[in-house]
């Protein structure tokens, strides 16, 4: 029995990256992939897709930062990181040593400049692409603002693309009326992929104290209870766009990250439940094996896309 | 190394109206766990509760191939934690964090509710029991832990908020009339943050070096969701679950 992490069907190209199993991580819910090496061999993953990096270091925000809610959880880090510095300097030749997976850095500005500045600090041998979070619900500036706009989008990917030779993916806020047209702003703008979704912006109040539980009082919704939103979102733009898609989204079981496959995404990212369950990025692409070997498609690629309208 | 492991309840015990003390049968834990460190269970392979909970590790077997936690219940997972029965399994992550720093001569640990739970491991782990323990309780219904700490400490000393046991007031009622014996080389403190902070500003004073458990909620146990991040001297951002829980009481700048 072939390895999933050596099955050629389970390989997938995402804009130029190759991943050995369609599963990476979601930025955030991984740390920099170090804090997981007990739990799980990151040669075994697809991609690991690092906490957001930002040019200066964050402390984040004060206060309660997560709490648990239905098969959910609420955060409101603030992008607390050490900046791209310490991130060039310590974490990625830590990591290097570790691994050969591709890394994918997820970066995060106050400006649409900061990103492009970003992007070229990051264009170095060990990075093999670029995660542009402009869907960052917890941060006083950028973040959000870029994700809900498709003017601005498309800057955060014009001020990007130019300075690297990386992939650029852009990543996606589900807080917005039609993602649509965010998705396709950001490919005319050059993105190579889209990841999708982020965060969505929800809130819960502490009924004996009566005030809100979380220390920036709105947090970002994620983990299963958002799954169905996060399918529903990458079905839609999956018939908007050509760049591939990676699917994300309260990933908690192989069968979650099938949904997002068969919408139309290339990759999928396993997000908070790598919290509840530490070798789920990897141990999930056994169940995806086990799916294409039932399904009798010859590649992941056949089975992409294969609930949009007009492929069955 | 930390394992990711189904355990199996080996028995529970109920210490008080509202604490259970819950032994599971986990080898790889059980040999390796140190005091101070800690383990984050799933009591189920639901979406509710989606997260782990940590509970640090109040005591271990190695013989046995088993360790002990002790919870007081207060939300879902330790109402489900109740439910559950011996031979039942549980999912197990750890051991988890930096524990405390040993080879004190002459411990005194000063516990505070549940923070009294890792302190019992490092009295437990002790091999002369020659440390010494102030139980800090808010009524006599917690006077149990006196009970657990007698065959492993060479002396205890109780307050209670009420004063229905032992003396009247916090553990600062007696910490420094013990202090001041000059007889102490480490103070080992796990409690309430207010109740750490007041037992740290009275044990600077006489210059004992000190190490306390700090705790905050947790998302992963594993340093991953910065939930439990918090400032550190000179500005060091530190992560309770990865950097700590214990740290040296000099490390703590938010309390």
């Amino acid at each position: 029995m072939v390895k999933p992490y050596e099955d050629p069907r389970m390989q997938v190209d995402l804009a130029g990256v190759t991943m050995k199993t369609p599963v990476t991580t979601a930025s955030g819910t991984f740390g920099f992939g170090l804090e997981f090496t007990d739990f799980l061999n990151l040669d075994h993953i697809g991609a690991i897709t690092v906490k957001g990096t930002t040019l200066k270091p964050r402390p984040g925000n004060k206060g309660q930062r997560l709490v648990e809610t239905p098969a959910g959880v609420l955060n409101c880090v603030g992008l607390e990181n050490p900046g791209v510095e310490f991130f060039l300097k310590e974490t990625l030749p830590h990591l290097r040593q570790v691994t050969k997976t591709p890394v994918i850095v997820n970066i995060d500005g106050d400006s649409a400049e900061d990103y492009g500045t970003l992007a070229e600090l990051l264009d170095v041998d060990g990075v093999d692409a670029i995660e542009l979070n402009i869907s960052c619900p917890n941060v006083a500036q950028g973040g959000l603002a870029f994700g809900t706009d498709c003017h601005a989008a498309g800057e955060v990917v014009k001020a990007a693309k130019p300075r690297t030779h990386k992939p650029v993916i852009t990543k996606l806020s589900p807080n917005v009326t039609d993602i649509t047209e965010i998705a396709r702003a950001v490919e005319a703008a050059g993105t190579d992929a889209i990841s999708l979704i982020n965060t969505l912006v929800g809130m819960k109040i502490d009924i004996q104290k009566k005030r809100p539980v979380l220390g920036n009082i709105v947090g970002g919704l994620s983990g299963p209870a958002v799954h169905p939103v996060a399918v529903r979102m990458v079905y839609q733009v999956a018939q908007a766009v050509k760049v591939p898609l990676i699917g994300m989204g309260g990933i908690s079981c192989w069968q979650d990250a099938v949904e997002f496959i068969l919408a139309g995404a290339t990759a999928v990212a396993v997000g908070t439940c790598s919290f509840t369950d530490p070798s789920l990025a990897e141990t999930i692409s056994q169940g995806i094996q086990d799916y294409l070997d039932a399904s009798g498609a010859a590649s992941l690629e056949e089975l992409r896309g294969q609930a949009l309208p007009g492929r069955n | 190394m930390a394992v990711y492991l189904e355990g199996t309840i080996v028995r529970q015990e109920k210490l008080s109206p509202d604490i259970r003390l819950m032994e599971i049968r986990c080898p790889e834990v059980a040999e390796s766990a140190q005091p101070g460190q800690f383990v984050t269970v799933r009591v189920n392979k639901l979406h509710q509760p989606l997260l782990r909970r940590p509970f640090g590790v109040a005591g271990a077997d190695r013989a046995a191939g088993t360790f002990s936690l002790m919870y007081r219940i207060v939300g879902e997972t330790t109402e489900l934690m109740d439910d559950m029965e011996a031979g039942e399994p549980i999912s197990v992550v750890g051991p988890l964090g930096h524990g405390f720093h040993l080879g004190a001569k002459r411990g005194l640990l000063v516990g505070g509710g549940m923070g009294l739970a890792p302190l019992h491991f490092l009295a437990q782990a002790d091999p002369d029991h020659k440390m010494e323990v102030i139980v800090g309780g808010r009524t006599k219904a917690e006077v149990f832990w006196a009970d657990l700490f007698k065959d492993k400490t060479a002396k205890q000393y109780e307050t209670t908020d009420d004063g229905s046991y032992g003396v009247k007031g916090t553990v600062n009622a007696v910490l420094p009339g013990l202090l001041a014996t000059g007889q102490y080389d480490c103070v080992y403190v796990c409690g309430p943050s207010p109740m750490m902070k007041a037992v740290v500003e009275v044990v600077d004073q006489y210059g004992v070096p000190c190490q306390v458990s700090l705790e905050k909620y947790m998302g992963c146990g594993l340093g991953a969701c910065l939930s439990c991040s918090c400032e550190g001297k000179g500005g060091r951002r530190m992560k309770i679950c990865k950097d700590g829980p214990v740290f040296w009481s000099q490390e703590v700048v938010e309390w």
